[in-house]
């Protein structure tokens, strides 16, 4: 990958954190710990790696698709679809607010496009991402499905029953990523739950797996194309994200105090100079 | 119109906590478990104090409850906490088998139900959580309305064996039931005596049923107010006795139309003294993002539509009078 290219994703990621952090602000709830960690990777698939169309159609036949789990980071997903074109920058403003198509966690049922499911309710977008794999195996689609967790809902059943079956039924046009920030609600997940060695799990259960930093645009982009590299291969594969929950802003980097707490009018101030306005704000 | 007041507004999520702590002081048998949302749940005061008896199991609600049903046999009575959608939806064969169908003291506790959970959107508003839970032989439903009420409720459920479903909230709302009152399961109770129409309010939305109460004050009507804080048990004697006397219904609850408080009461009411009604509820629908007062007025839960439901049923009624004439 050339550097001017690297450049180029750095400077939407940019972008798309001031999106997040401004989303989050206006409203004064929502997620921006997770959004700001995940935001280089998703930055990635859909301005570089994902090929895909901002003319909205659900079955996204013949396109690579993808299924966000952990639902509260709405934000960075909302930025990053209105910044493909799938609808108009503009609206971020009504981010949660009454009557608006961005909900607090991304729906369906508002008819927003991009969204391809519900999700909030943790666990269950990767027995999505799979059915939807699965089908386009039946329809002879040689496309991609990625999805996305985070680390504290792998400690969901649901997941582990589904990366079972993936192994199993060799589900290997799926590429799911966990969003390894080491954080969730009440604190460090190896306080509340720990995941152990989740590359240990996630060969265990059958998955090729790999892992990268997860906020180096570089290494990201190189990550997913080794894993599409490792597809097809007869096993599902899993990229781990060593990622920073807050990350672009200091105050909120490293710590699960920000995993859904809104800044107030100072804490935006001084996260947006820290965030270079690139594509001019929404 | 008896008169209510308050002066200050609390989250009823945070009566559970002071709840639980109380319960726990009370009985050494009472411990407690989350989901990874004891900030939510007001649970820190009751882990300070009993370190020991708390177990956080992580985000994995369907291992908090068959933990819970494990924990009752030989003697623990377990109090399940994380929001009302994961405490019933995400759980429901759990709760079914292994803690009500085995007849297990499990006290599932369920914060931020319905609408008033606000800008989280539907994913996390169930308002389907009564009918679920109160489908279930032998559950106890209980939906409280203020701090104190939910103090009470949390220390009456610990006091009382089998399981319970206690639903509560997220603002903060006035506070205007007693402090240290005794909580009477299975037990309605009068708010305001009437004679023109009964008003059962449960929840968030017996507040909203006091408002209304005095609107209709001013205009003459003289509405009964009764507070079902149980929906199961439902006080069958407290709701016949009202109806005979008024003739007429209206039912307030913050959940949908379809399997609530107003259901319960319509079926009483069907096979032992049919009576117009009227439903202040959801209406067969999910909800959405915005703050809670936005989308308690969006969804028609408030104090206006309550007097207006009044209205239209005393017409009925009155109609129904007519005709008999
Ligand atoms: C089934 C379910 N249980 C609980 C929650 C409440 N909840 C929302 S986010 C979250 C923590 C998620 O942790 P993680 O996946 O690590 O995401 P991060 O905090 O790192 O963004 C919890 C418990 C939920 N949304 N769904
Ligand atoms: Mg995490």
């Amino acid at each position: 990958m050339n550097n001017s290219n690297v450049e180029l994703l750095k400077s939407l990621a940019s972008q798309v954190r001031r999106d997040i952090v401004r989303m989050v602000h206006s409203c004064q709830s929502g997620h921006p710990g997770g959004s700001l960690g995940c935001t280089d990777y998703l930055v990635a698939l859909y301005f570089s790696e994902m090929y895909h169309n901002p003319e909205f159609n659900m079955n996204g036949k013949e396109e690579d698709l993808f299924f966000l789990s952990n639902g509260h980071i709405s934000p960075v997903f909302y930025s990053i679809l209105a910044r493909s074109g799938y609808f108009e920058i503009s609206e971020l403003s009504t981010f949660r607010k009454l009557g608006s198509r961005l909900q607090g966690h991304p729906t369906t049922h508002e008819g927003l496009p991009g969204i391809r499911v519900a999700s909030g309710s943790l666990g269950q977008g990767l027995s999505v991402a799979i059915g939807a794999a699965l089908t386009k195996k039946l329809n002879g689609d040689d496309r991609w499905v990625f999805s996305l967790h985070g680390d504290g809902e792998l400690q969901e059943g649901q997941i582990w029953e589904a990366a079972m079956f993936a192994a199993h039924n060799k589900v290997d046009n799926l590429i799911a990523a966990v969003d390894v920030n080491g954080q969730q609600i009440d604190g460090p997940t190896e306080k509340v739950l720990s995941l152990g060695s989740l590359r240990e799990k996630w060969l265990a259960f059958g998955w090729d797996v790999l892992e990268t930093e997860g906020n180096d645009m570089e290494q990201v982009v190189g990550a997913i194309r080794e894993a599409k590299n490792r597809s097809n291969k007869g096993k599902p594969v899993m990229i781990l994200l060593r990622t920073s929950m807050g990350y672009g802003v200091d105050f909120m980097a490293g710590s699960h105090k920000w995993h859904g707490v809104a800044p107030n009018d100072e804490q935006l101030n001084a996260a947006l100079v820290q965030l270079e306005e690139t594509l001019g704000d929404y | 119109m008896k008169k209510y007041t308050y002066s200050e507004k609390k989250d009823t999520r945070s009566g559970f906590g002071a709840g639980l702590l109380e319960a726990g002081r009370r009985n050494t048998d009472v411990v407690a478990l989350c989901a990874d949302l004891i900030g939510s749940l007001k649970m820190q005061d009751f882990i300070n104090a009993f370190p020991e008896r708390f177990f956080q199991v992580g985000i994995a609600e369907a291992n908090m409850i068959g933990m819970a049903a494990g924990l009752t046999i030989g003697g623990k009575i377990p109090f399940t906490g994380t929001f009302a959608n994961f405490s019933t939806g995400r759980v429901y064969d759990q709760i079914r088998q292994s803690v009500a169908y085995s007849g297990k003291n499990v006290k599932i506790c369920a914060s931020h139900a319905g609408l008033t959970l606000g800008e989280d959107g539907a994913t996390h508003q169930i308002l389907e959580d009564i009918g679920l839970m109160k489908m279930l032989p032998g559950m106890t439903v209980i939906n409280t309305c203020d701090f104190n009420q939910t103090k009470a409720a949390t220390i009456a459920v610990a006091e009382y064996d089998g399981p319970v479903y206690l639903r509560f909230g997220r603002p903060v709302v006035p506070v205007f039931t007693a402090p240290d009152q005794e909580f009477k399961i299975g037990k309605a109770w009068m708010v305001n005596e009437g004679i023109d129409v009964s008003i059962f309010a449960t929840g968030h939305l017996v507040w909203e049923a006091i408002l209304a109460g005095e609107k209709l004050a001013a205009e003459g009507i003289n509405a009964e107010i009764i507070n079902i804080h149980t929906i199961k048990p439902l006080d069958e004697e407290a709701v016949l006795r009202s109806v005979a006397k008024t003739g007429c219904v209206v039912t307030a609850e913050e959940h949908n139309r379809l399997g609530g408080l107003g259901d319960s009461i319509a079926q009483v009411l069907a096979s032992k003294l049919p009576s117009p009604q009227e439903y202040v509820a959801v209406n067969d629908s999910f909800g959405e993002s915005g703050t809670p007062e936005q989308l308690m007025k969006k969804y028609g839960l408030d104090s206006e539509n309550i007097v207006k439901a009044v209205k239209r049923v005393m017409q009925r009624a009155g109609s129904r009078k007519g005709v008999l004439l």
